[in-house]
């Protein structure tokens, strides 16, 4: 209790500091958000970095930081292990709902090649929307119960509209609307916080450490982080969404995690599909 | 706040001289560093006699020429006071471990 008491207060000492930077410099030259430039930057620290690495690789994740993994990997896409949940996924989507509509009824373009655009700024709502929200709101403006957001049949849904449009570059737009832009400030703060017992950003793994080992596991670069989503992973003998991960990466560093598509995860989202447009997308995916 | 079975190693190996009461501690550091529910040191670090050492932080060795037990005690305790980038827990701050763990890690560290 004493410590996580002590934890507590840090955390909130360390957002009160924060909070007080944004004051003060909103007082005296004001910081600008300024997501094309960061774009530019946060791209240009992972080439720099890793110029070995050719720039569609870093969807790869680990694969793109380790030969033999990647050799692996290689081999084991001639039979890859989302097939499964792919086909499951195509069906799905095909099938009507009770009231005889579609998916493709709720999206643009029937719902194919798409994912390169989520998640968006919706202006309306004032939030932002991810890919795995807008099928939920599908299904419930169809009477239909939403899907958990970490179980295979999210997963299997995102596989089948992240395949239709592989290849395709994020293009993820942030409009011209104080809103979105505080929303990509927020995923951009939550990223960069140490949280948690341990004491870990996301970035202290992402961006500080990619391609180290941590055991046996190799840290996926930030760039290109959500463009092979969703993934099956080997450890869980399944699928994993988005939040699946985010869930995930927050509790095995003994960090709380946030409910899914709580507007935290979601302003999240949007920083990191922000920063990586350009990058291809290459889901469904495939890992250790 | 001792566990029992350190108390009672601890307890039993007060009969011998000073230098066995520092090997009896590097041995628990030594299961505290290796322990995933605890110290966990292996995540990051190489260390002679771990299994899956992770590569973030830089082997663990020769450490005895390098720092004195106390300044291996602030590195353990609170690594941000001297690199507030590391990623390195801060294992006495945030109470991952106890004065008592670190020191039998540190007696541990000094073994390598
Ligand atoms: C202490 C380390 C650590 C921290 C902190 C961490 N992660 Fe991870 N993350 C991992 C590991 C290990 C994996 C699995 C190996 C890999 O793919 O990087 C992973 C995988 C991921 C993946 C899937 C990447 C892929 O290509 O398979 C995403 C997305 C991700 N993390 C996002 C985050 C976000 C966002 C945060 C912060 C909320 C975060 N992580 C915090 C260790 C961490
Ligand atoms: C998540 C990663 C991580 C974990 C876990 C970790 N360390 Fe570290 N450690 C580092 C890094 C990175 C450095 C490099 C120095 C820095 O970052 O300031 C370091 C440096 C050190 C150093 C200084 C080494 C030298 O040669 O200068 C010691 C001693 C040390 N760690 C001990 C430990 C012990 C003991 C544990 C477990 C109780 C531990 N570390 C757990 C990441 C970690």
């Amino acid at each position: 209790m004493h410590a996580r008491h002590i934890f507590l207060s840090a955390i909130a000492a360390l957002v009160g500091g924060v909070l007080a930077c944004v004051a003060a410099s909103a007082i005296a030259a004001p910081d600008k958000i300024d997501p094309a430039a960061d774009a530019k930057a946060f791209q240009k620290y992972f080439t720099d970095k890793f110029p070995q690495v050719k720039f569609e690789d870093f969807v790869n994740g680990p694969y793109s930081m380790n030969e033999d993994m990647r050799k692996q990997w290689e081999e084991k896409e001639q039979f890859p292990p989302y097939e499964f949940s792919l086909e499951a996924g195509k069906e799905v989507f095909a099938t009507p709902f009770g009231n005889g509509k579609t998916y493709a009824d709720c999206f643009p373009n029937g719902g194919l090649g798409i994912r390169q655009n989520y998640p968006y700024f919706d202006e309306k709502e004032g939030k932002v929307v991810t890919l795995e929200l807008a099928l939920n709101r599908c299904r419930e403006a169809n009477g239909e119960a939403p899907y958990s957001y970490v179980d295979d049949e999210m997963a299997s849904l995102t596989a089948y509209m992240a395949f239709t449009s592989r290849g395709k570059p994020f293009d993820i737009k942030i409009p011209n609307d104080p809103r979105a832009l505080q929303a990509y400030e927020n995923g951009k703060r939550y990223f960069y916080t140490r949280r948690g017992q341990l004491n870990f950003s996301c970035a202290t793994c992402h961006v500080q450490s990619p391609g180290e080992r941590i055991r046996a596991e190799v840290l996926a670069p930030a760039l290109g982080i959500l463009n092979a989503m969703p993934i099956y992973r080997s450890e869980w003998s399944g699928m994993g969404t988005i939040s699946r991960r985010l869930v995930t990466c927050n509790s095995q560093t003994r960090a709380v995690p946030l409910e899914p598509q709580s507007d935290e995860y979601r302003d999240l989202e949007y920083f990191l599909s922000y920063v990586s447009n350009g990058l291809p997308i290459s889901g469904p995916g495939a890992r250790p | 706040m001792i566990h029992p079975a350190t108390f009672a190693f601890a307890a039993a190996l007060a009969l011998f001289a000073g230098v066995a009461q520092a090997q009896s501690g590097a041995a628990e550091g030594q299961n505290i560093a290796f322990d995933r529910g605890r110290g966990n040191c292996l995540t990051c670090h190489q260390i002679r006699g771990g299994d899956l050492p992770g590569t973030i932080g830089p082997e663990l060795k020769e450490l005895k020429g390098k720092y004195d037990r106390n300044e291996l005690i602030a590195i353990v305790t609170d690594e941000t006071r001297r690199n507030p980038l590391t990623a390195m827990p801060p294992f006495g701050r945030n109470r991952i471990l106890t004065e008592q763990e670190i020191d039998a890690v540190v007696d541990f560290l000094l073994t390598l």
